[in-house]
């Protein structure tokens, strides 16, 4: 049995899964004040008739860290940059508490310039004259050799809670968001690590002693012990709860398209094959840009509650809700009172929709049933040009190799999941006109905590091998090791996948579900002179996203 | 600092494609400069936006190229995808979508001439003449200014564009006794139709920041104004960096930049550049900050010193001369056309051609009809020790009709037999014909 929770910003949704079925459900109100209160209420309202004994996993979605950023609930943090040339400072995304080290590693991995001590002494007094007990120590090419960071972190760490290091938050090149991603961890991490103690006072408290999962971003799980030094990770884990619930509804391996229709938003998620897609370099939150590995999403500004308006001789559908629809009160017309008037649902109050569309058949000078039918196909029709526009944008990506750009992979969707409130009247049409059959997943008002539930746990890491300078670099784990000049790709490879299996084992993942794929391999001959002086050889490898095997 | 504008990157580093393994031109080539962009972050700007290349195709090829026996015949799929990069990058120009564009592709292009039976100088065809060629095609007559800055110089592009009055080929190198190809002097000044839009400013090894950035306030940006151009381009080769393992001047990803700032190409396109490691990805850098009119200050090499690559003042008094003698040739262009052409009616030329990559030895004789009205009629015999030969009319845009007229029957009159084929290269109207 397994205990899927989603503590979402308005509900708290959680679910008993048992045999690849949904045992029993509830949701409740989430009390911001105390997310405890709101796990409480739903574990004492699915364990009523049931023997937590038998549980063999919790897993659990939150809305914590998000939260923490969104309303800026996060500590001051100092953070040490080691730029070298490039970008002017000024362009770097953090400006406050920014301290600029000596130093500078190149593209190779190779230091161009060395830090200096009693310049990081001088800075390290100085957090502590602030009363800054929160770090960030972050390099340029930290993750081609992160010797810099640990040696900076080793010579001020005396006084601090707290050390956040740029290497350890994704392989990824990318100085900017490994800043902003650096940031943010050591941002919320006071407040996040306290949620966990207290979670695990809980669980102890309801005498459950199974593993517990948190998710993350890109739809995987990792052990609650393991998250607290990555909380970053958990940021923008709520659309993917959802995500992966579709994913364990409906049984799939094409291309397909998942909508989540609410009543400001329409989320779009887009699977290949099956597995659901990533962001490129990693999820954007309240204007950073960031390295977090999450699943790629597009939130529009079109749903159910929408306001709808005639303006200029024409419909607009939001993209503002100015509150519920007019059939449970609302000020405005919006899509939801349109389906009603057309029969296509039978909620809310008829005689409140058909007034609140009544004006706007008068401007268009069309009978109420047109208009109604109008509203409902431009909502419609709003959404599914997104879709494609989305999965155009996708397609267009730029690739890098002729392979590639001459033989690509090109999505080509043939199925729709829905879930949301007006997924079912809306379904129907929105199929018709993206071309593809529609359906809507049972259970589809739980998806996110049977998502969190089933999700199985991710991980990936960067190798890269410099038989020149016989080096092997493992970003994610700040590790360097020595290779033979007469090392391959396919050692690499070896390597990858088996530091990748122990690294997942160690988050939490189970042995049946590591299923480990390699999603970037190249490798280069580095001539000097003429003469081939080595290899420079990359590779990345991830546990893809997906559920875990009890259920499939 | 300037206002920002918004650059398109087409970056393509062809990860896949190698002239052979330890060539320069070889997979590794843009890895580093890949790393740099990423690691910068510079696509997360939302001034710069970056777009996949399209494939050119055989008709873009043909409209600027003779070749031998054809475009497929001459070239692989990553020329297709560098000529399609440097046309996606006039495409988003042209069209408005951003304020300039930097095509990184590679392979590179400026080497190719009008004739190709094969490659040379790491270039099977010439990937800014097929880009001209489209704009010009799609976006309407234009006076096109193609500024070459590669170390070497930008003899195909020159020899591609050598009779046409609309297109400004300028190209600053490393003087031609030097390095390769060999060419590039004053007088080589355009064809008798078209004199002064070809401009060679050779210059002399050790030249640094200094001295280019001399050249182009005294000689180059002077010409520019004078030419009127409704579009620059860069061909942004970038090999007169100090780090450059086969050429020997001391340009810095600093110069470049600021060079980029002050030119204010609207479309720039990789060229050569072979110090990978300590040159590249710094340059591109530097020259994507620059267009997009971002901060380019801390672009420097870990081993930059500027100390150490000052000219000499010989070295800048031969700099100020070169500057003054260039603008002094340039402002006398017409003067020199009577003297040179005179009342001639036709005007003949011999060249001999080497294919470096390839090992082809090419002899070429054109001939130009001599007109005051346009680019004049083009013809070219042309015979390679692969055993072909073959014969092109050649009508450039804005041909008069009675170039056209004589073109023409020079088509229909001449017939394969001494010749393999016999080509017809309509620029105005795009026609390409094959007999």
């Amino acid at each position: 049995m397994i205990l899927g929770i989603d503590v979402g910003g308005t509900h708290t949704d959680a679910v008993l899964i048992e045999d690849f079925q949904v045992k029993r459900k509830t949701k409740v109100l989430t009390n911001e004040a105390n997310l405890l209160d709101s796990l409480l209420a739903v574990t004492t309202e699915l364990f009523r008739d049931e023997d937590p004994q038998k549980l063999e996993r919790v897993v659990l979605s939150t809305t914590l860290s998000t939260n923490a950023v969104v309303q800026n609930k996060i500590d001051r943090v100092g953070m040490l940059i080691v730029s070298g040339p490039g970008l002017s400072p000024a362009d770097l995304p953090i400006q406050r508490d920014v301290h600029f080290l000596s130093g500078a590693v190149n593209h190779r991995g190779v230091e161009t310039a060395t830090i200096d001590p009693e310049e990081i002494g001088r800075t390290a007094d100085g957090l502590q004259r602030e009363g800054i007990r929160h770090v960030g120590i972050v390099g340029k090419f930290s993750t081609r050799n992160p010797q810099q960071e640990t040696r900076i972190r080793d010579l001020i760490n005396d006084h601090l809670r707290h050390v956040s290091l740029g290497h350890r938050m994704s392989g990824h090149l990318n100085f900017p968001r490994r800043i902003a991603t650096t940031y943010l961890n050591a941002a919320i991490w006071e407040r996040y690590q306290k949620f966990v103690k207290q979670i695990l006072y809980f669980v102890k408290e309801q005498g459950i002693t199974v593993p517990l999962y948190i998710l993350k971003a890109d739809g995987g799980t990792f052990d609650i012990n393991r998250s607290v030094d990555f909380p970053v990770q958990t940021i923008l884990s709520g659309p993917a709860a959802s995500i992966m619930g579709i994913l364990s509804m409906v049984d799939f391996a094409e291309d397909a398209i998942a909508l989540d229709i609410g009543g400001t938003t329409t989320d779009i998620a887009i699977f290949a094959d099956g597995v659901p897609l990533l962001e490129p370099f990693g999820i954007h939150i309240e204007g950073h840009k960031t390295l977090i590995r999450g699943l790629r999403t597009r939130s529009i500004g079109v749903g159910g509650d929408s306001c709808v308006r005639f303006v200029d001789g024409g419909l607009t559908i939001g993209p503002e809700r100015e509150g519920p629809a007019a059939a449970f009160g609302g000020p405005f017309p919006t899509p939801t009172d349109a389906m009603i008037v057309l029969g296509l649902t039978d909620i809310g109050d008829a005689g409140k929709a058909t007034a609140a569309i009544e004006p706007i058949a008068a401007a268009m000078n069309a009978s109420l049933e047109a208009a109604a039918r109008a509203i409902f196909d431009r909502t419609c029709e709003k959404i599914v040009r997104h879709v494609r526009a989305f999965i155009e944008e996708i397609n267009n990506e730029p690739v890098y190799t002729i392979h590639e750009l001459l033989e690509g992979k090109v999505l080509k969707p043939t199925a729709m999941y829905i879930v949301g409130g007006p997924a079912e009247p809306m379904s129907a049409r929105l199929g018709e006109l993206m071309g593809c059959p529609a359906s809507l997943p049972r259970n589809a008002e739980v998806a996110n905590a049977v998502g969190a539930a089933l999700a199985r746990t991710t991980a990936e890491m960067t190798i890269l091998a410099d038989t020149e300078r016989r080096t092997l670099t493992i970003a994610e784990e700040g590790l360097q090791l020595t290779v033979s000049p007469r090392f391959t790709l396919a050692e690499a490879i070896a390597i990858a996948k088996e530091r990748l299996r122990e690294r997942a084992l160690d988050m939490g993942a189970k042995e049946r579900d590591l299923e480990i794929e390699v999603i970037e391999c190249q490798e280069f001959n580095m001539v000097r002179e003429y003469y081939t002086a080595g290899k420079n050889i990359r590779v990345k490898v991830q546990v893809k996203p997906g559920l875990i095997s009890t259920l499939r | 600092m300037t206002r920002t504008r918004k650059t398109g990157l087409i970056f393509f580093p062809a990860f896949d494609w190698a002239i052979s393994p330890t060539h320069p031109e070889r997979e590794e080539r843009l890895l580093y400069t890949q790393d740099q962009v990423f690691e910068e972050g510079l696509l997360d700007f939302d001034n710069i936006i970056e777009y996949k290349p399209g494939l050119a195709t055989a008709e873009d090829i043909n409209r600027v190229h003779i070749c031998v026996p054809d475009a497929r015949g001459v070239i692989t799929e990553s020329h297709l995808i560098s000529a399609g990069g440097a046309i996606t990058a006039a495409d988003k120009v042209l069209s408005g979508e951003v304020d300039n564009a930097f095509a990184l592709v590679r392979p590179p292009g400026h080497h190719a001439m009008l004739v190709v039976h094969g490659a040379r100088g790491f270039c099977n065809i010439n990937i800014e003449a097929v880009m001209i060629g489209y704009i010009r095609k799609h976006y309407g007559a234009k006076r096109i200014a193609v500024i070459d800055t590669d170390c070497h110089h930008g003899d195909g592009t020159q020899d591609i564009f050598w009779n046409d009055p609309n297109t400004l080929c300028l190209s600053i190198h490393q003087d031609g006794r030097t390095l390769y190809p060999g060419t590039g002097f004053h007088e080589e000044f355009g064809g008798p139709n078209a004199m002064g839009a070809t401009i060679n400013i050779p210059l002399p090894p050790r030249t640094s920041e200094d001295g280019f950035l001399y050249i182009l306030e005294h000689a180059i940006q002077p010409i520019i104004n004078d030419f009127k151009p409704d579009l620059i381009i860069n061909s942004a080769g970038q090999d007169n960096h100090y780090t450059d393992p086969i050429t020997n001047m001391r340009f810095t990803a600093q110069g470049y930049a600021m060079l980029n700032e002050r030119l204010n190409p609207d479309i720039a396109v990789l060229e050569g550049g072979y110090s990978i490691e300590g040159a590249l990805p710094y340059v591109n850098v530097g020259i994507i900050l620059a267009m997009a009119g971002l901060d380019f200050s801390h672009v420097k090499e870990p081993d930059y010193n500027p100390a150490s690559l000052r000219e000499s003042d010989d070295l800048k008094r031969t700099i100020e001369r070169e500057a003054e003698q260039i603008y002094k040739l340039w402002k006398n262009r017409d003067a020199l056309r009577e003297k040179v052409v005179g009342q001639a009616k036709y005007v003949k030329r011999r060249k001999r051609i080497y294919y470096d990559t390839d090992g082809i030895s090419e002899q070429q004789e054109e001939t130009v009809r001599v007109c005051s009205d346009c680019g004049g009629l083009v013809m070219i015999d042309s015979v390679a020790d692969t055993g072909n030969r073959i014969y092109a009319v050649i009508l450039s845009a804005g041909t008069c009709p009675e170039c056209r007229h004589d073109g023409e029957e020079f088509f229909a009159l001449t017939n394969p037999g001494r010749y393999q084929y016999v080509y017809f290269q309509d620029r105005d109207q795009d026609i390409f014909l094959v007999k």
